[in-house]
């Protein structure tokens, strides 16, 4: 397979532990390696200059794949999440976990098969959240600290983000961490997800993780039935799904989000209210936005009119002050732009199929 | 057989966990925002007034009037940005040269090679001001030169290098002083892309 092969041949440090080391050798280094990693938590301190002294490679480094993806532009992700050893993630508030100190997680991003750089978030002792990059050089042999005010890749072709980049979309959630949720790890994924991918080899779903004791206190009827978003047809699902992993992380219900009244992430608490609550916000909402060319008060979506829709155009623009995402992207998803096209030009129309559908 | 080495770095690490241990029993909740904004009190608006009013914050957020002894702020429309009503012709295009930028008459329109871009609206209008935002939204703003420190990037002339540099008391005080002053409705047009306009469709 060409994944494994790339895993094999340009990442040493996530197979660092496939290696054929003796066993009791291998404990050794990974208890050394949970040390070392526990060790940098007792001080804010700057990230390591290099992610190989990060612990990604360290025992209990888990892969990790959300059903929903955030668009990177085409680049292809893979991402890992550790815990300390003993700790485990309280997810009695179902759409909010809470990650202990300690928690480290990675998610790597590579173009034409070639791993460009590696971004790292930390929740350290003091319950902050750091946030790093690491930028790989050109034979994939080593990555490194970027600056903080981020950098340039791929000749300008790529960005990577600064760290206020980091905090913009992290900082703006109930709880930093997007892809590791309850939803985001349904066993049960929606077919119809913009870029859905089935799972990679030995990636942990919800049910991995509440099994290993990680993930405590969900509620038990997440996994007697496992989280889905409530919606009408299968492409509004997989539509709301993209909004909730493209837009939710800053238009959300909680106190960090944007100032703006418009909840776009789903909840697993409360599936069918946070759809209403994402359709509300959208359907026949004034816009605050006004593009030139929309008319006086044009509508975040305007149901049955993709063009009209505020939505829509800031999707498919990537002039930086008109695009949504407002960072992060410099190339439009025409992928996920044609499954929300289709949503509101089809599934959202007023005439036949669902408003008069039910009596 | 262990070195000396790793019975020196395990010890270490014996200590590292004691000290991890002890932090983490403090730990905040999760998502606890950085420093919570300082209180409302009479005498931070005190302080954000005399911040705005010495930082040169009117000069562009405050329309421009002709009165009878020549241009004055017009107060009436306080902070309060690009005033929706006055719609600008395009801007003058300048020839090759040292010359830069146009400004309106009011201060609050301004053309250079970032487009043409509108001063913002300041007061705590819900749906045309600041009156949705937090303090932490407008330091963030302040400090990333992001709007609400997440979108678009604010344009020339906010002199974002400068006012980086007031502390975050400055800056909540400054906010605090911004949500206590009248609200005007006053929607201000989107910035325009150099050259051509923005395409929609």
């Amino acid at each position: 397979m060409p994944e494994n092969t790339r895993a094999r041949t340009v990442h040493p440090i996530v197979n660092r532990a496939t290696l054929p080391l003796a066993t009791p050798l291998r404990h050794l280094a990974a208890a050394l390696l949970a040390c070392a990693m526990l060790a940098s938590h007792a001080a804010d301190s700057e990230p390591p200059p290099h992610l190989r002294d990060t612990g990604l490679g360290a025992r209990g480094v888990m892969p990790f794949s959300p059903q929903y993806t955030l668009w990177s532009d085409g680049a292809d992700k893979r991402r890992w999440l550790w815990l300390p050893p003993g700790r485990s993630i309280d997810a009695s508030n179902p759409d909010a976990w809470q990650f202990p100190p300690g928690t480290r997680l990675w998610k790597e991003f590579a173009v034409d098969g070639k791993p460009v750089e590696t971004r790292y978030i930390e929740r350290r002792a003091s319950g902050r959240w750091a946030y790093a990059t690491y930028v790989w050089n050109a034979d994939g042999s080593d990555a490194t600290l970027a600056p903080a005010r981020g950098a340039s890749a791929l000749g300008g072709r790529y960005s990577v983000p600064s760290r206020d980049d980091c905090q913009a979309c992290h900082g703006s959630a109930a709880v930093p961490v997007l892809g590791v949720g309850a939803l985001q790890l349904s066993p049960e994924r929606d077919p119809l997800a913009a870029h859905g991918q089935l799972p990679r080899a030995g990636d942990v779903d919800l049910h991995t993780l509440v099994r290993r004791g990680l993930v405590r206190g969900l509620p038990p009827a997440l996994l007697a039935t496992p989280p889905r978003i409530a919606a009408d047809t299968p492409v509004e699902r997989a539509a709301l799904g993209y909004l909730h992993a493209n837009c939710g992380h800053c238009h959300n219900g909680s106190d960090n989000r944007v100032p703006l009244r418009l909840t776009l992430a789903q909840s697993v608490a409360a599936p069918v209210a946070s759809r209403d609550a994402a359709l509300a916000s959208l359907l026949g909402a004034p816009s605050r936005y006004r593009p030139p060319g929309l008319g006086g008060a044009p509508q975040v979506v305007s149901p049955g009119q993709p063009d009209s829709s505020v939505l829509t155009l800031r999707m498919q623009s990537r002039h930086p002050q008109v695009q949504m995402p407002p960072l992060g992207t410099q190339v439009p998803d025409t992928e996920g732009s044609a499954l929300v096209h289709r949503w509101i030009q089809h599934d959202l129309a007023p005439q036949p199929p669902r408003k008069e559908a039910s009596p | 057989m262990m070195s000396a080495d790793t019975s020196l770095r395990l010890s270490a690490c014996t200590a590292a966990i004691a000290v991890f241990a002890a932090l983490a029993a403090a730990t905040p909740p999760a998502g606890a925002a950085d420093a919570a904004p300082a209180k409302a009190t009479a005498a931070t608006v005190a302080k954000g007034k005399y911040l705005v009013s010495t930082s040169g914050c009117t000069d562009c957020h405050t329309p421009v009037k002709m009165g009878a002894n020549g241009p004055e702020p017009d107060l009436s429309r306080m902070l309060s940005g690009h005033p929706e009503g006055l719609k600008m012709p395009p801007a003058p295009v300048l020839p090759e040269g040292p010359w830069i930028a146009s400004v309106g008459a009011t201060m609050t329109a301004w053309s250079g090679p970032w487009g043409v871009s509108y001063t913002a609206n300041l007061t705590p209008d819900a749906d045309t001001g600041l009156g949705q935002w937090t303090a932490r939204d407008f330091r963030a703003t302040i400090r990333t030169g992001r709007h609400l420190g997440r979108g678009r990037a604010l344009l020339p002339p906010m002199p974002i290098p400068v006012v980086q540099n007031f502390t975050d008391a400055d800056l909540d005080a400054i906010f605090a002083y911004l949500q206590s002053i009248p609200a005007v409705k006053n929607r201000v047009p989107e910035p325009v892309a150099p050259g051509a306009p923005v395409a929609v469709k």
